[in-house]
């Protein structure tokens, strides 16, 4: 394989393991934690690489889930038995221990081949070199070993735990109560972390890695409702940041791992924007929808109340369109979609007129709206508040929910300020 | 200012009434007021064989954090009941139905379920936590939440089967959420979701039921459709304890009653133990002295640390 191709495939590695868990940290709310983890494994990395005298992964591994745990006992401890508030309590913790490594490492700078640089930065870009020697045979480069063990891993860890995992997350109580601690999932989830924090350090480094975390899970969490989707999607993310910022990073001759979070953060920008639940562009989209179904009610009403002044029930199209009392776009859209129901019939003279449908419509529309009204002013509300609220509420009001207030107000024909309330029934 | 106005006031005047007609009248009201001696208004089912007894708990005391919040409990629920248990705030109702699940760790004393330990009998006892424990926007939907009722049968790493599925199914439909399996839970009313946990309890298909608060915060109708499925329970030979908090409906509904103010007031069949004398004491403000007698022991704690 190319050197770029291991390269990209080491990020592509180390992006789906953190994203197959970030997921589930971002769910249960503890993505400062896991960035608390991804720092605070140092020590554990520096006392490791002491006593073993060797890059070995496996002291490594020992060394950071040892310090992973130890910082969630810590966080916890300080948090229950201390009472100090859990998100200071995690800033304390992490800090000091990521102190202690930056310490740890300082000192002994000297005698090992391990230094800050590398575990803060990471450097992807030197993947090709580091190869797995054995037996006097190259095995390709050592971190896609470790990394591919470590998504495998983490596949079986969340394939497995699955049921648990979810459950401990959403209810901790039932969960405990039928035998499956949470507090154990709780360590598990945070052990597995911290190994996969570790595995992608010499790539990415500590910093970034919590970006590879978060942000994978936090925009899937944002496309959709279901689980298995959010995780499929984050995981997808992280792959598609990884090989898009390899790519990216060779044109602008920048850090890898820097363009892949860069990519991770525009992937999360976008789905800010346009994702189909909670994006923006859904929202404002909805709001559009609302406003123009708003529209039609206005120009129902007003049509409607013409008729009851008995006067010319034909109206120019213009005028009919200033009713909705919107830009005249909206109240296009707004007649376009009343003719399409039927409700107003367009006459070859440019004159627009209710139909039978549209009156039926219109007349209930105004029979909530005098309703709201008439029970705004037996709450004791003047004559003169009830106008608006009834407004804003005419357009929600539908047959249910107009009967229970029917039978709230007294038995009265009139609203408050004298009008008919049309009946109940279908005709008039 | 009400507590500066009134320092301790108005308990004092309960007790004091109920002082000086136990003198006028006899020991017997006296005894009952005082909570170190076995008050008659709890009702023990001693000559019951313990392998019968749903729920008793011996000389049961919780604490957190060392401040006491439950002291020497003892308590029998009989089979096939609905128990209520009802007290103010901060009485200890939430955490009875922790302590009988052995989620928290007791000061002293033992809880059996039908004569065993609650770890040996897990899966006849079904719990339904306070709506708002749980995060209603997590990515799931009805069906799977209820799902979760089977997970206790299921067992570790193994998936839920066919089966296990169906019986969810039918728990939904049950509680008239059928349409809504595949619904995401952050899109149900709050009466709906309510009665999705429901559905998860049915579906633990347990003997023993526990519930907290399953009526805080639902609509007339999904209470109705609530207490008509724990009567079916209970016709079913289940045992129901629900921490209830609406004191107007604690006759209908319950055959037992639970009144707990840090320490359990009574306890009994409703009619019997649900009066003016039982609710001045588990509402009115005598036990204040147990909050205090805590408060002073955790500040005496905290002085230490």
């Amino acid at each position: 394989m190319t050197d770029a191709g291991w390269i990209i495939l080491t990020g592509v590695l180390a992006a789906t393991s953190c994203a197959l868990l970030g997921t589930f940290l971002v769910l249960r709310k503890m993505s400062l934690l896991g960035d608390a983890l991804s720092h605070a494994v140092l020590p554990g990395i520096a006392i490791a690489f002491f006593l073993s005298d060797s890059r070995a992964i496996l002291p490594m591994f020992i060394g950071a889930a040892a310090f992973g745990l130890l910082t969630t006992l810590l966080v916890e401890a300080f948090h229950r038995r201390w009472a100090v508030p859990e998100d200071a309590s995690i800033g304390i913790v992490f800090t000091a221990l990521f102190a202690l490594g930056v310490v740890l490492i300082s000192v002994y700078a000297g005698q090992v081949d391990l230094d800050q640089e590398c575990v803060l930065y990471g450097e992807i870009a030197y993947t090709p070199f580091d190869t797995l020697l054995w037996d006097n045979q190259e095995y390709g480069p050592r971190p896609v070993w470790i990394l591919s063990g470590v998504l495998i891993f983490n596949l079986l860890f969340v394939g497995l735990l699955y049921k648990e995992l979810t459950l401990a997350s959403f209810d901790p109580g039932l969960s405990l109560s039928v035998g499956v601690s949470a507090t154990l999932i709780h360590y598990l989830l945070m052990g597995a972390v911290s190994i996969t924090t570790v595995a992608s350090f010499e790539s990415v480094g500590a910093i970034l890695v919590v970006a590879m975390l978060i942000v994978p899970g936090a925009s899937a969490y944002l496309w959709s409702d279901r689980l298995p989707r959010i995780l499929g999607l984050a995981v997808i993310f992280g792959a598609v940041s990884a090989v898009v910022g390899y790519y990216l990073a060779g044109l602008w001759n920048s850090s890898i791992a820097g363009a892949i979070v860069v990519v991770l953060g525009v992937i999360f920008g976008v789905s800010v924007l346009v994702a189909p639940r909670q994006g923006l562009l859904a929202k404002l989209l909805q709001r559009g929808r609302l406003s123009i179904q708003v529209a039609q009610d206005h120009i129902l009403l007003g049509m409607v109340r013409q008729v009851e002044t008995g006067a010319d029930q034909t109206w120019r199209l213009r005028d009919a369109l200033g009713l909705a009392s919107v830009h005249p776009w909206m109240a296009r859209q707004a007649m376009r979609l009343l003719r399409r129901k039927g409700l107003v019939a367009l006459e070859a003279d440019a004159t627009v007129d209710l139909t039978a449908d549209g009156r039926r419509q219109g007349l209930q529309l105004l029979r909530g709206h005098r309703l709201w009204e008439t029970y705004l002013n037996q709450l004791g509300l003047p004559q003169d508040h009830v106008h608006g609220p009834a407004d804003a509420v005419e357009h929600y009001l539908d047959q249910s929910l107009r009967q229970e207030i029917g039978g709230l107000v007294a038995d009265v024909g009139l609203d408050p300020q004298g009008k008919r309330i049309p009946d109940d029934s279908q005709n008039h | 200012m009400t507590d500066a106005s009134r320092p301790d006031g108005a308990p004092q005047d309960v007790e004091g009434a109920s002082r000086s007609a136990g003198a006028s009248t006899g020991d017997s009201i006296n005894q009952a007021a005082d909570p170190s001696t076995d008050s008659p208004s709890i009702q023990l089912l001693p000559d019951l064989d313990p392998a019968s007894i749903p729920i008793r708990i011996h000389d049961m005391t919780i604490a957190y954090h060392r401040k006491p919040v439950l002291w020497d409990v003892d308590l029998d629920v009989p089979e096939g009941q609905l128990v209520g248990i009802v007290g103010p705030n901060g009485a200890g109702k939430s955490t009875m139905i922790l302590a009988i699940m052995n989620l928290v760790p007791k000061a002293s004393g033992w809880v059996r379920i039908y004569g065993k330990p609650y770890e040996e009998m897990r899966r006849i006892v079904g719990y339904v936590p306070q709506r708002e424990s749980v995060d209603w926007d997590f990515p799931i939907s009805a069906l799977e939440v209820v799902t979760m009722g089977r997970f206790g049968h299921v067992g570790w790493i193994r998936r839920p089967s066919k089966q296990d599925k169906q019986l969810a199914h039918e728990a939904l439909e049950k509680v008239g959420m059928g349409e809504y399996a595949h619904r995401q839970i952050s899109q149900l009313s709050g009466g709906q979701q309510q009665r999705v946990f429901l559905a998860r309890a049915l579906a633990q298909d347990a003997k023993v039921y526990l519930m907290d608060e399953p009526f805080a915060g639902v609509d007339a109708a999904t209470e109705r459709a609530i207490i008509d499925i724990l009567m079916e329970l209970r016709a079913q030979g289940k045992t129901i304890l629900v921490v209830h908090h609406d004191l107007q409906t604690v006759t209908r509904y319950f055959d037992w009653l639970i009144m707990l103010n840090m320490r359990v007031v009574a306890s009994g069949p409703t009619e019997e133990v649900f009066n003016d004398t039982t609710l001045n004491k588990t509402y009115g403000g005598r036990l204040t002295v147990l909050s205090q007698a805590a408060q002073a022991v955790q500040d005496y704690e905290r002085g230490r640390g």
